[in-house]
């Protein structure tokens, strides 16, 4: 009846998994009847839930992104506890333990942290910066978000139903295969990543159509913010990766299921296939997650030191060219496999050359401060302790990037100060960097700033002294994932990584107490003109929340920096008093098919897991009955009277024409 | 969104999107598609099991009529042209194009390295 489940899947005599499984429930249990009292529900499923909106689908990635990072780190928490403790004993986490706590670690930070962070600031931005009114496939995009929400949701029902993978966070077979690791753990990973997966690529499908198919008049490709470009080539690599990743872990999940053979070690299985096609795909998600943190620091470069972006058509060249050269490198993670030197030193090379591109990116953001009259404002923080985080990471990457040196560095704890180094540096900063920078546009008020330059101090030191460290243990021949060790020159670095690991944990307390200090404060931090950092770029054209339709007018775009140029003709000209003629505008109506699909997506899900059948097929013909009835629906736009449209956008208009009649007095 | 996508400076097509054609040069295009493609087919069946040619041409022929296959089935049914309305989708073929080669080639030519730095089999058996 139920498959592989029973009692002994709950694990009663693990301490650490249930308590905090039970804290979470207790949680959200009084979060959800916290909500239900107070009569929040339809407000919360009118409003959000079902809401088709991409500024609110974007709110609801980056808050699913906030809570997987609390869990990601602590995670991180417990693992730097672990090896600070772990000398010349067995620590306090069990081997067992220990090994689905990294795997959970780096499955979610990448999946359900750094994912949903990017596609989010996308989605709430991009939009806007196009000077349109939504994505092109508004249901679409509520579909993914809710698919990508569904495999959070299982990574965190393993932590107290069955378990977790064991395996790192990218299974390698034949430890992932069903004759070394027989439990539900790789399963929970392989379907979580495989319905996120059907999420993220519509995402990805979305954004390259809204790019290039929904611009505003005007909006040529060469005068579409960097971050639009840097979400074109993001998504453009979504497109082509996640199907990789799609059809290997079905290969692996086909092995676990049905008996074939595709990474067995026994009846003519490759291992080595699985390595090859997962970073086949592996490679380019990590340019899918930097991007747009390159895109975001353009913006907030650019934007704080006053100056349009130096090296604009530089910069897009060098985007496009990361797009592609990110797909020539996938071998750097396997130099050690056993191809010789011809193949190796082609990879090497193409991993060195993409440094170049990055580099250019390096030289135009410095030449955007030159000379300019720098805000060291939050975002901005954010962004030049990018610059100097960034450069470490990428100077380590090409020293791993030469196969001799890779051979002496591989899997060892050097390698992970690497990666963490470029991704906390890059796509953390960058994340952060967006968070500070358009918090104000989606929610109408400003971030407080001493909490906001708070938090950046503590997350940038206390990166330097967690990682740092760890580079010198690699140096020193430790390998990653230890769950213990008997080497006492280690010691005392990961003393000092678990001593940075609680300085971060500062950063992230700051953080959260600046969004519940602003939050207090919201009327003293209102922004009421919609451009708090006097920007450059569309979306400070509109109020801050923008309305529905975001605008009543879609702009007329004359050149780069489309809203700047608005605001130097509007101070010469004074035309911004003209009434204009307000129409009716059309919008998508609100659909819950997403959430639906989702609901059904989960329940298949986790039948899939534990093999109960039945459930599978209900899941199934659920969420295909979900899309049939979406597919038969008849309306799917409402209208917005005119006389609404010019209320709402009046208000807007009365403080703008004030900002300026006062710019133009000083 | 309907409004938007007269915004846009170049109107373009997406793939089954049909153009202001008549019904009669529609059809006609499907069935010379149609014919084409079959040709192909019936050619790959045929050459496949023939002594008339130097047997090892047989392999490269194959491939050679796939090809044409594809590129009968992008122009007849999914309407890739040249013209400017079909920019973004010849781009977008490209692309994909680009990412197939890169992949597949490269993984042939990984998997094919794998044991480079093994020492040859027969001398592993010989040192037994």
């Amino acid at each position: 009846m139920l498959g592989k489940l029973d009692w002994s899947a709950i694990p009663f005599d693990q301490p650490i998994p249930l308590v905090a499984g039970a804290v979470v429930l207790v949680a959200i249990l009084g979060v959800l009847g916290w909500v239900v009292v107070k009569g929040h529900l339809p407000y919360l499923w009118h409003e959000w839930i079902t809401s088709v909106d991409h500024k609110r689908i974007g709110v609801m990635y980056i808050l699913l992104a906030s809570v997987m990072l609390l869990r990601g780190g602590s995670d991180a928490i417990m693992m730097r506890i672990q090896q600070a403790v772990a000398y010349q004993s067995q620590g306090y986490l069990p081997p067992e333990h220990y090994n689905q706590i990294f795997s959970a670690h780096g499955t979610i930070m990448i999946f359900f942290v750094a994912m949903p962070f990017v596609i989010g600031l996308m989605n709430l931005v991009v939009p806007l910066q196009l000077g349109v009114r939504d994505v092109a496939f508004p249901t679409l995009n509520s579909v993914g978000f809710w698919l990508t929400a569904t495999g959070a949701l299982l990574v965190n029902v393993s932590l107290v139903v069955g378990e977790f993978a064991r395996t790192g966070w990218l299974a390698f077979p034949p430890l992932s295969e069903l004759s070394y690791s027989p439990g539900v753990g790789v399963d929970y990973y392989a379907w979580s990543l495989q319905i996120s997966g059907v999420g993220t690529l519509v995402a990805g499908i979305n954004l390259v159509t809204t790019v290039l198919k929904l611009r505003t008049k005007g909006m040529n490709y060469l005068r579409m913010p960097m971050f639009c470009w840097t979400t074109l080539a993001s998504n453009l690599l979504i497109v082509a990766a996640f199907p990789i990743l799609t059809a290997t872990l079905a290969m692996l999940l086909l092995d676990r299921y049905l008996g074939f053979h595709f990474f067995t070690n026994e009846a003519g299985g490759n291992v080595m296939m699985f390595m090859n096609l997962i970073w086949a795909w592996g490679h380019p998600e990590v340019y899918i997650l930097v991007l747009p943190a390159f895109g975001i620091f353009s913006e907030v470069v650019s934007t704080f030191s006053g100056k349009a972006l130096f090296g604009y058509r530089s910069m897009v060249l060098a985007t496009m060219a990361i797009c592609v050269i990110s797909f020539m490198v996938w071998l750097h993670h396997f130099f050690t496999m056993g191809a010789g030197p011809d193949v190796n030193a082609i990879f090497g090379i193409a991993s060195m050359i993409i440094a170049i591109p990055t580099g250019v990116k390096i030289y135009n953001w410095l030449f955007t401060m030159y000379g300019g009259r720098i805000r060291f404002a939050t975002p901005m923080l954010w962004s030049v302790g990018f610059m100097v985080t960034f450069i470490i990471g990428g100077l380590t990457g090409v020293l791993v990037a030469v196969p001799p040196a890779d051979f002496m560095l591989h899997n060892s704890m050097f390698l992970v100060a690497h990666f963490h180094n470029v991704i906390i540096g890059g796509v953390l900063f960058g994340a952060f960097a967006g968070f500070e920078y358009w918090f104000p546009k989606a929610f109408g008020f400003r971030l407080d700033e001493r909490w906001g330059k708070a938090a950046f101090w503590f997350t940038f030191t206390g990166f330097y002294v967690t990682f740092m460290p760890l580079y010198i243990a690699g140096m020193l021949g430790m390998t990653r994932r230890m769950q213990h060790y008997d080497v006492a020159a280690w010691r005392p670095w990961m003393i000092i990584a678990a001593f940075g690991m609680a300085v971060l944990t500062i950063g992230v307390i700051c953080q959260i107490m600046q969004l519940v200090v602003s939050i207090r404060n919201r009327e003293a931090l209102r922004d009421r003109t919609g451009d708090p950092w006097d920007g450059r770029t569309l979306e400070w054209a509109t109020s801050s929340p923008p309305p529905v339709f975001n605008f009543a007018f879609n702009p007329d775009v004359r050149g780069e920096d489309a809203y700047w140029d608005m605001k130097v003709h509007a101070r010469q000209q004074a035309f911004a008093h003209e009434e204009p003629e307000y129409q009716d505008i059309e919008m998508p109506r609100n659909s819950p098919t997403g959430f639906v699909c989702a609901f059904f997506a989960t329940i298949m899900g986790f039948a899939l897991i534990w093999h109960i059948w039945w459930m599978v097929i209900l899941g199934g013909l659920g969420a295909f009955a979900t899309f049939v009835v979406f597919a038969w629906r008849d309306h799917d736009e409402y209208v917005i009277p005119a006389a609404e449209v010019a209320r709402i956008d009046r208000v807007n208009l009365e403080e703008r024409r004030s900002l300026v009649s006062m710019a133009g007095a000083v | 969104m309907s409004d938007e996508t007269h915004l846009t400076a170049h109107h373009d097509l997406a793939p089954g999107e049909e153009e202001q054609l008549s019904v009669g040069a529609r059809i006609l295009g499907y069935v010379v598609g149609l014919a084409l493609a079959l040709l192909l087919t019936a050619t790959s069946f045929f050459i496949a099991g023939t002594d008339l040619v130097w047997q090892p041409s047989i392999p490269v022929a194959l491939i050679v009529l796939a090809i044409a296959q594809m590129g009968v089935h992008l122009v007849f049914f999914l309407h890739i042209t040249t013209g400017p309305d079909n920019t973004n989708n010849v781009l977008a073929l490209a692309f994909g194009l680009l990412i197939v080669f890169l992949v597949v080639g490269g993984t042939v030519w990984i998997m094919a390295h794998l044991n480079a730095n093994m020492p040859p089999m027969d001398q592993i058996m010989m040192r037994q």
